[in-house]
């Protein structure tokens, strides 16, 4: 198990070598570029997929995953016992699929409010949607309403859903939205929630405290089909959406006036993409819990390994986060096995000397 | 026909008028002058010129078409403008900011080609930022970053340039680098330009006409020799120059009066 955890960390620090080999050199992002990273990028999110598959409580062999594959593609003879096939596909593969739709998710977020707010601080959770989500999550947690609509995750995503509505609400002017009063409203709005998620943990009993903690630190074990379906179809849709506008936003991140004399209607783009984005986290949100770091780390380091320009930013960072969170998640589960650990707390351990690594690394 | 025709402009931002009952035709190939005092306007006339901002009362007509009519992107085909100064939050490259000169240009989805290429090319090779290509522009001094900004809006291939104060931060070397390399565009490739700007001097060694404004209104418009007078200046500033010949150039030059001569 060790073995693997090795293996994955392995792969996630040779993606600089393999993603940009030349260095900074050949730095113009042009359509096959981007189809040549993102190839790159796909090959390792597979095989961190296949390695996260093998890493659990109880043992796999590699050669009957490989097995299992081959006979999946090829039809032909299926001789591993049922005991392993439901952990692997059943058990392990949901939750990697899971992992790297958030993952990837909240990388995109990241960058467009990055983007969007010019704030390299910003982060998916900056106008408050975190916070919204929590309230709605703890609620469900603490009334045990799992079995309404999508228990923990419909509420959740229902506070998500109005705390995008008063943030937008609070910050708008006019037709005109700020950055300056977005940002502000969502620290307000995030500090309110603040007060309401410390309210409900203080008058709560001992034994939903864990299952709240466990939520606001990020948790991936909720994973089932219908909350993957969901989150696959939100996400790829706001990625079209969000994609669409890619070279737009690289205008607006070097400044709004400067966009619209280069003939962007600002105003607009600025809104598509906010909803967009916010949508993305919501969902991510209501079916993970809060998991941190990811939306603020994985855009700063796709952005010093392949430069700003969003065209190629936004894929490599989908599938730099996608392989990212599979990692953490394969960590959460499997270092104090049987029990688990809050995958944000993987996220924040492993991501912060990843992080000073590359930042060391550009400096040189 | 005049590419710029600015009809009666009346704008006002909550209450009191920054603009009102501007207006003046621009010929193509023109070097227009903008001048008047902080707050007279000047920034705002730019806006409302290039559609930034729409103009409560009054017309804006740009190559005979209504600018409230056009969309921002073929607006910005045929106006591009330099402003004052451009901080990155995130690292661009020199090629990548010129390049955005090609937006208007580029369908949402396309990337740029061969064509775009080439003209960013000659953009940067004619504001000598060609070396400087594949620096981050946050690496860059301030002359060099007004040139590349320069080269972002040649890439727009437009008719009109807009200058907001372009000079505002250059030492007198790179102002003057900067308006000769304005000025060779607009006599080589009939540029229309207009700039505001705060140095009288520099607007009269480079413009064709000037228009001072004051308060919101034009105060006088004209040639150099028309619009700098010392009486001129002494009504709209409220401060004493002395205005004498350019011993080189004969263009009217101001030279500011303090209130203790011998010091």
């Amino acid at each position: 198990m060790i073995k693997h955890l090795f293996s994955l960390f392995f792969i996630l620090l040779s993606i600089p070598v393999f993603v940009n080999p030349g260095g900074r050199s050949d730095r113009m992002v042009t359509l096959p570029r981007v189809i040549r990273v993102c190839v790159v990028l796909c090959v390792i999110v597979l095989f961190v997929s296949l390695i996260s598959m093998l890493a659990g409580p109880s043992h796999v062999a590699s050669m009957s995953l490989l097995k299992a594959l081959f006979s999946g593609l090829y039809g032909g003879d299926v001789n591993i016992s049922e005991t392993e096939k439901t952990i692997l596909f059943s058990i392990r593969l949901p939750r990697i699929i899971f992992a790297g739709l958030v993952g990837a998710a909240l990388s995109v977020a990241g960058v467009v409010f990055q983007g969007l707010l010019r704030n390299p601080l910003a982060d998916p959770y900056i106008l408050g949607i975190s916070g919204g989500a929590a309230v709605g999550a703890i609620i469900a947690i603490l009334t045990g309403l799992n079995a309404f609509l999508f228990g923990i995750p419909g509420l959740a995503f229902s506070g998500a859903l109005l705390t995008i509505v008063l943030v937008y609400g609070i910050a708008r002017t006019k037709k005109e939205i700020h950055s300056t009063t977005l940002l502000l409203a969502g620290v307000i709005v995030n500090a309110f929630f603040s007060a309401i998620i410390m309210f409900l943990i203080s008058t709560t009993g001992d034994r939903n405290l864990h299952n709240v903690m466990f939520w606001l630190m990020g948790d991936l074990s909720l994973a089932e089909w219908k909350e993957i379906i969901l989150t696959g179809f939100f996400f790829l849709t706001g990625f079209a959406v969000i994609y669409r506008y890619a070279r737009h936003l690289n205008l607006i991140v070097t400044g709004e006036e400067t966009a619209m004399h280069l003939g962007v209607n600002v105003e607009q783009t600025k809104k598509i993409l906010l909803v967009a984005a916010s949508l993305i986290t919501g969902v991510a949100v209501s079916v993970s819990g809060i998991i941190g770091f990811v939306g603020l780390i994985i855009p700063h380091m796709m952005r010093m390994l392949l430069g700003s320009d969003h065209r190629l930013l936004l894929p490599s960072a989908a599938l730099f986060g996608c392989s990212f969170l599979i990692v953490a998640d394969t960590a959460a589960r499997t270092i104090i096995t049987p029990a688990e650990l809050p995958v944000g707390v993987i996220t924040a351990l492993c991501g912060a000397p990843y992080f000073i690594y590359l930042l060391r690394r550009k400096a040189v | 026909m005049s590419i710029v025709k600015v009809e009666q402009i009346g704008f006002t931002y909550n209450e009191s008028w920054v603009l009102k009952d501007v207006s003046f035709e621009v010929d193509k190939g023109e070097f227009i002058g903008i001048i008047g005092p902080n707050g007279s306007g000047k920034t705002t006339l730019l806006k409302v010129i290039d559609g930034i901002l729409p103009p409560r009362e009054g017309r804006i007509w740009i190559n005979g078409a209504l600018t409230q009519t056009l969309k921002r992107e073929n607006l910005a085909k045929i106006i591009a403008v330099v402003p004052q100064e451009s901080l990155m939050i995130f690292p661009f490259t020199v090629h990548e900011i010129v390049l955005m000169g090609r937006a208007p240009h580029l369908g949402k989805w396309r990337f740029e080609g061969e064509t775009d290429f080439r003209i960013a090319h000659q953009a940067m090779e004619m504001t000598d930022t060609l070396f400087l290509m594949n620096r981050g522009m946050n690496a860059l001094s301030g002359g060099e970053r007004q040139r590349v900004l320069i080269a972002r809006a040649l890439a727009q291939q437009p008719q009109i340039m807009l200058l907001d104060e372009p000079t505002a931060f250059l030492d007198i070397k790179h102002q003057v680098d900067f308006f000769d390399l304005i000025k060779t565009l607009n006599k080589n490739q009939s540029l229309t330009v207009i700039a505001v700007t705060h140095d009288i001097n520099l607007a009269s060694l480079y413009c064709d006409r000037i228009i001072l404004l004051h308060n919101g209104n034009i105060h006088c418009m004209g040639s150099p020799e028309e619009v700098i007078s010392e009486s001129s200046i002494k009504d709209v500033y409220e401060t004493n120059v002395a205005v004498d010949r350019n011993p080189v150039t004969g263009r009217p030059r101001v030279t500011p009066l303090s209130a203790h001569p011998n010091e």
